[in-house]
């Protein structure tokens, strides 16, 4: 990978920064508030999950029209397109757990770094710990897939 | 101040209201915008968890190509995240303050998420608000899968007494 500009961290920083600061207004940094939500006690996390979701749909489709490519990167646009497979399921079921046990995801977690909510290092250790098991265990089983395909 | 039914109603399911929610997650979608329409990147916030523990870790896993060449920027990407919430508590917010969701909640739920967001290839960012706002089926699956489990999750703790 090339060298990235100076204009390139600057957009991604103020991307960030209107990032966290709508993580902050939205209240998803609070995990108090997204246990209600998830308790039908106040369902106005809707509308942060809503809006932020049409505004990118919006932004998905009208951006490729105005520019022919990412004028920084002079990259092609696309769109956010995984593949599919039981991952997908799995994945989410344990996120899911997880967001219901503890009411912080990562983009809100680290948001809620940022207000001063430092018990919320606790999750994020732990959202390290989780992805580093997960690298562990996704490294261990394609070397024995790979020692598996060059046995025979 | 007696309301209508669907005032009442209305008042029962968003008791906070619904402009900051909306107006936050419009911000959300913003800072995506931002990052998408200069960079051409659809940024989420999961993968920052693995690209940067390759900075550590010789896991081959973490050490995927798209990680290592993406690390830089997703540091520069949480920063601002990290910032931005810093400067909404200390302007509309009500400055600084601490959860008191238990500890053990924190820990236990925030390894099933870094375990979840990553076999499931993203978070509430990266599938919640890019993937749905691309139309991406896999992401539709995926957060309804996760809506499901974390309902289900937090209505269980709470019928079991656990508060906060």
């Amino acid at each position: 990978m090339s060298e990235r500009s100076p204009l390139f961290y600057g957009a991604i920083l103020v991307g960030g920064l209107i990032f966290g600061f709508g993580l902050g207004l939205s209240q998803m940094a609070r995990p108090e508030v997204v246990l209600d939500f998830l308790q039908f006690e106040d369902f106005g996390l809707l509308f942060v999950m809503g809006g932020g979701a049409i505004t990118s749909a919006i932004v998905f489709a009208v951006v490729p029209r105005l520019f022919g490519r990412a004028p920084i990167t002079g990259d092609a646009f696309r769109r956010r397109e995984k593949s599919m497979d039981k991952n997908v399921i799995v994945g989410g079921s344990i996120f899911g757990v997880g967001w219901g046990l503890s009411g912080i995801c990562p983009g809100a977690a680290y948001a809620s770094v940022g207000v001063g909510n430092f018990p919320i290092l606790i999750a994020i250790g732990g959202m390290f710990l989780g992805a580093y098991a997960h690298g562990l265990w996704r490294s261990s089983r394609q070397s024995a897939d790979v020692g598996a395909a060059t046995a025979d | 101040m007696i309301g209508t039914p669907l005032q009442l109603t209305i008042e029962a399911l968003f008791p906070n209201g619904v402009a900051h929610y909306a107006a936050g997650g419009l911000l959300i979608g913003l800072g995506v915008a931002v990052i998408y329409a200069s960079t051409g990147i659809i940024a989420g916030a999961s993968t920052f968890l693995e690209s940067t523990l390759s900075y550590v870790s010789s896991v081959p896993r973490l050490n995927r190509p798209s990680y290592v060449a993406s690390r830089d920027w997703r540091v520069v990407f949480t920063l601002g995240i990290v910032g931005g919430a810093a400067i909404y508590a200390l302007t509309l917010g009500p400055g600084g303050w601490t959860t008191d969701v238990q500890w053990w909640r924190l820990l236990v739920g925030g390894v099933l998420v870094g375990i979840g967001t990553r076999l499931g290839k993203g978070c509430t960012s990266g599938h919640g608000v890019c993937g749905v706002g691309s139309g991406s089926n896999t992401s539709i699956l995926n957060v309804a899968t996760f809506m499901a489990f974390a309902i289900g999750t937090a209505q269980l703790v709470s019928a079991l007494g656990v508060s906060p």
